[in-house]
């Protein structure tokens, strides 16, 4: 199953720019020192770790995947409010509900991404995925229509993750 | 200048204060364990972000130098909260918590805790 990589001694470079940033993250500095420490577990913890991964759809447009992001980031302010106000107003108005949405796409990374964002956004918290990966429970905090929720979950959340990963249909 | 940082930390920190208190009332207040799930997961996001962002902008304005560190912090919270949510309501599911009385689809979460399609079952309409 495993690919070939692109490169030998750097297996995945996304990983690695990942862990270099998060290195200076965490010291919250720029000095040489730690530029070089970061470096240096940058490609070496890929390197020892690359046997353990499962192989997961390849990651294709940045750009569109920086879009999306954002987009999850302006939408969980959305949500924040809205769910904010449901909560101050009175119990009784909410009508919660478990819906169940079909899934066109495919692969444990894309469908975990899209349940973590369903998750944080319009409303829901993702409950439960079914064993054959088709359906994605969710819990929503007060439905008001059940299709407009499934055709915005679909449309907003699952189309671009099906393009950033390119999965099959 | 100080008082214009000043000010615009303490709006975050207002803020983020109103939402992580909302966020901790809604648990005390909705009705039934799923919705009470929603509040933690959301209203509280929001909060520690204003909080973080007041944090980033006082530490770079005191210290003098770029403080970025915060963003881990919202990066764990982003990558922690949804999981959190999704294991507790899978143990719920399995428990068999009480399900308020006017959720739609309550069938749903049997189906859903042993993790099979739903059943077309459209009487319910």
């Amino acid at each position: 199953m495993q690919t070939k990589p692109r490169f030998r001694f750097l297996p995945s470079p996304l990983h690695s720019l990942l862990l270099f940033a998060v290195w200076l993250l965490l010291n919250n500095t720029l000095a040489p020192g730690h530029l070089v420490l970061a470096a240096f577990l940058a490609l070496t913890i890929p390197l020892l770790t690359s046997g353990m991964q499962d192989p997961h759809p390849k990651f294709h447009k940045p750009f569109l995947a920086l879009r999306y992001i954002l987009r999850v980031l302006g939408d969980i302010v959305v949500a924040n409010f809205e769910v904010a106000i449901l909560v101050i107003g009175p119990s009784k108005k909410l009508n919660p509900a478990f819906i169940a949405v079909p899934l066109s796409i495919t692969h444990d990374l894309p469908i975990t991404l899209l349940a973590s964002t369903v998750s944080l956004t319009p409303g829901t918290v993702s409950a439960e995925i079914s064993e054959d990966n088709k359906w994605l429970y969710v819990h929503a905090l007060n439905l008001t229509d059940k299709e407009a929720l499934i055709a915005l979950i679909k449309q907003r959340y699952e189309k671009p993750l099906m393009e950033i990963f390119e999965c099959s249909i | 200048m100080e008082f214009w940082v000043e000010l615009v930390a303490s709006i975050l920190l207002v803020t983020g204060a109103i939402f992580a208190f909302i966020g901790s009332l809604g648990l005390a207040k909705l009705p039934d364990f799923y919705t009470r799930l929603h509040s933690p997961t959301k209203a509280t996001t929001l909060g520690m972000g204003c909080l973080l962002i007041a944090s980033m902008i006082l530490a770079t304005y005191w210290q003098g130098y770029l403080s970025v560190h915060e963003l881990l912090i919202t990066l764990f919270l982003l990558i922690t909260a949804p999981v959190t949510a999704y294991m507790l309501a899978k143990t719920a599911m399995h428990h068999k918590l009480q399900i308020l009385e006017k959720t739609t689809d309550k069938y749903l979460a049997k189906r859903a805790a042993e993790r099979m399609a739903p059943q077309h079952i459209e009487s319910d309409h």
